[in-house]
């Protein structure tokens, strides 16, 4: 049975299709979350050397990894865009990038948190914070772009390119960034030390990772729905759309 | 605006050739460059005027001077690259030159490197060249301000070209020459920033500046290889 | 129950961290789910009013 690849990719035929899935998601974010609160707080152990504030990690490494992959999956999408010309893959790209924007915020915040108690500062300046900071930069600078565009296809063309500049360097990026912190380690601060891992601690951060997986697919997908309907009202499957919900 | 009239007009469509195109543009801009003297003249004074205000903000301290220094001359070199790169791509968009180019049977990649190049040697250059005098303000050694001309001249060809992709992303942009364009280059920049203030810090500290010097010489290759073919497909975006 | 809250004495550290996870987050799912919201009653205005026949100049009209 051949399957026709591209028969999601026209907007009319996915928006079910995102919202059925969108919604699954978000059950299953839920479900995570309150399994992955509860190995957080309740299973998992005190750490003998940080004490109870080890317990940001439950939140800032899923967020920290979030920031990334979304990146990487926006940069992916984004290559999509250019090379099929499909508009629907440049929505997805613009959807998903508010999420990792605040993805990366928060990565930063709960670092800086996690690294007061433990570190004794809360901004180190180590290569991977600084890292998520530029790749917030990123993020921001493609929002802006989109924003500062007032043609859709062209912004989603001009994004794409940008997103594709962005995931090239952000390697070259971290790269320069921990070569430069390891030549100017006064401190001795090391985000990998991390606890030793007891095994109820890595399950805890593993499910709640997942939970924000499942959470980030979820509201890009709502936000992709708001996208479609912006960009495609008032066509032909929008009316029959809107009628059938209205006698629904 | 006097437009460039006496730019040296289109050669006929018998030579296509990736080479020439590179060299028509950057004789073309480089001529143009020439007869707006007084822009140029104003991103050097800029690059000056940053430099001094530095120590007037902290103290004329040698051992802090010579400290900050190497950051300094760097991050003004990048702020001076970013006042200069709207102008790369902007008069011509205006006056609708850049779509002829993007017409033309040269490839367009080739000729947004000659443009480049020109940019380049008006922006770049003057201040790769400058940055040692500044040095002496800064209290930097001989060693460390030949470190430093070394660098900012593999460097700046760097910001010149990563600054083009962005410049012709916003083309045409209600100030998009400004403040968007900024937030859009200079995280790219960051490690052209980070190898060759680095440089000059490793040769205040006697170690060797080779390591640093080769990263910024494989960032130019890569850049030079890759970003006039990014910018000329943010041109064409832009020209649609 | 008071334990649990003071963390340890990281009361804040932990607090603002996961404080600042649930503000976001909910924000999020309350800004996306409205933009969806409006974004249909946009897309049923459009559906719902047919287009208006524009006006078109008629040279043989003297106003």
């Amino acid at each position: 049975m051949t399957m026709n690849w591209f028969k999601y990719a026209s907007p009319s035929s996915f928006y079910p299709l995102a919202g059925r899935i969108g919604a699954a998601c978000a059950v299953a974010a839920a479900a995570l979350t309150v399994a992955g609160l509860y190995l957080a707080f309740v299973v998992a152990p005190t750490d003998a050397t940080q004490g109870e504030s080890y317990r940001i990690i439950f939140i800032h490494v899923p967020t920290a990894w979030m920031a990334m992959f979304i990146y990487l999956v926006m940069a992916g999408w984004s290559a999509l865009a250019l090379g099929f010309n499909t508009r629907l893959s440049a929505m997805m790209a613009q959807a998903l990038a508010p999420t990792g924007a605040l993805m990366a915020l928060l990565a930063l915040w709960t670092g800086a948190f996690w690294g007061r108690p433990a570190w004794g500062t809360y901004w180190a300046w180590d290569a991977r914070m600084t890292s998520t900071l530029i790749l917030l930069f990123l993020y921001l600078g493609v929002i802006a772009l989109r924003h500062a565009i007032a043609d859709a296809r062209r912004a989603d063309r001009a994004c794409a390119v940008l997103a594709l500049v962005g995931a090239i360097n952000v390697p070259i990026i971290y790269f320069s960034v921990r070569w430069w912190n390891t030549l100017h380690q006064g401190s001795t601060v090391s985000l990998t030390s991390a606890p030793k891992m007891a095994a109820t601690m890595l399950a805890g951060m593993l499910v709640m990772t997942l939970a924000a997986w499942c959470y980030a697919i979820a509201i890009a997908l709502v936000r992709v729905r708001a996208i479609i309907l912006e960009r495609e009202g008032g066509s032909a499957w929008t009316r029959e759309l809107m009628a059938a919900e209205a006698t629904a | 605006m006097i437009p460039d009239a006496a730019a040296p007009p289109f050669p006929a469509p018998a030579a296509s050739g990736a080479g020439a195109g590179f060299a028509w543009a950057l004789r073309r801009d480089l001529r143009i460059g020439v007869r707006t003297k007084g822009e140029l003249g104003v991103q050097v004074l800029f690059y000056v005027l940053v430099a001094t205000l530095f120590p007037l903000a902290t103290a004329p301290e040698r051992t802090l001077l010579a400290a900050l220094g190497p950051g300094v001359l760097w991050v003004a070199a990048l702020l001076a690259s970013l006042l200069s790169l709207p102008r790369l791509f902007a008069s011509d968009f205006a006056d609708g030159t850049l779509e002829q180019l993007a017409l033309s049977p040269y490839p367009l990649a080739a000729l947004i490197s000659g443009k480049i190049t020109a940019h380049w040697v008006t922006t770049g250059l003057p201040v790769a060249l400058l940055a040692p005098l500044l040095g002496l303000q800064y209290a930097l050694d001989d060693p460390a301000r030949y470190t430093l001309a070394a660098a900012l001249l593999l460097g700046t060809p760097v910001l010149s070209l990563l600054g083009a992709v962005g410049a012709a992303l916003t083309l045409g942009l209600r100030g998009g020459g400004g403040s968007l364009l900024a937030l859009l280059v200079l995280p790219l920049y960051v490690p052209v920033l980070i190898f060759g203030a680095g440089a000059v810090e490793a040769v205040r500290g006697g170690l060797s500046a080779a390591p640093h010097l080769s990263l910024l010489a494989a960032c130019l290759l890569v850049a030079a290889v890759g970003a006039p073919f990014g910018a000329a497909a943010a041109v064409r975006i832009a020209l649609e | 129950m008071m334990e649990f809250l003071a963390m340890g004495g990281y009361a804040w550290y932990v607090w603002m961290s996961y404080g600042a996870v649930a503000i976001v987050v909910a924000t999020e799912i309350v800004a996306t789910r409205a933009r969806l919201r409006r974004a249909r009653s946009q897309a049923r205005h459009m559906s719902a009013a047919p287009a208006a026949p524009t006006a078109r100049f008629d040279p043989a009209r003297s106003t």
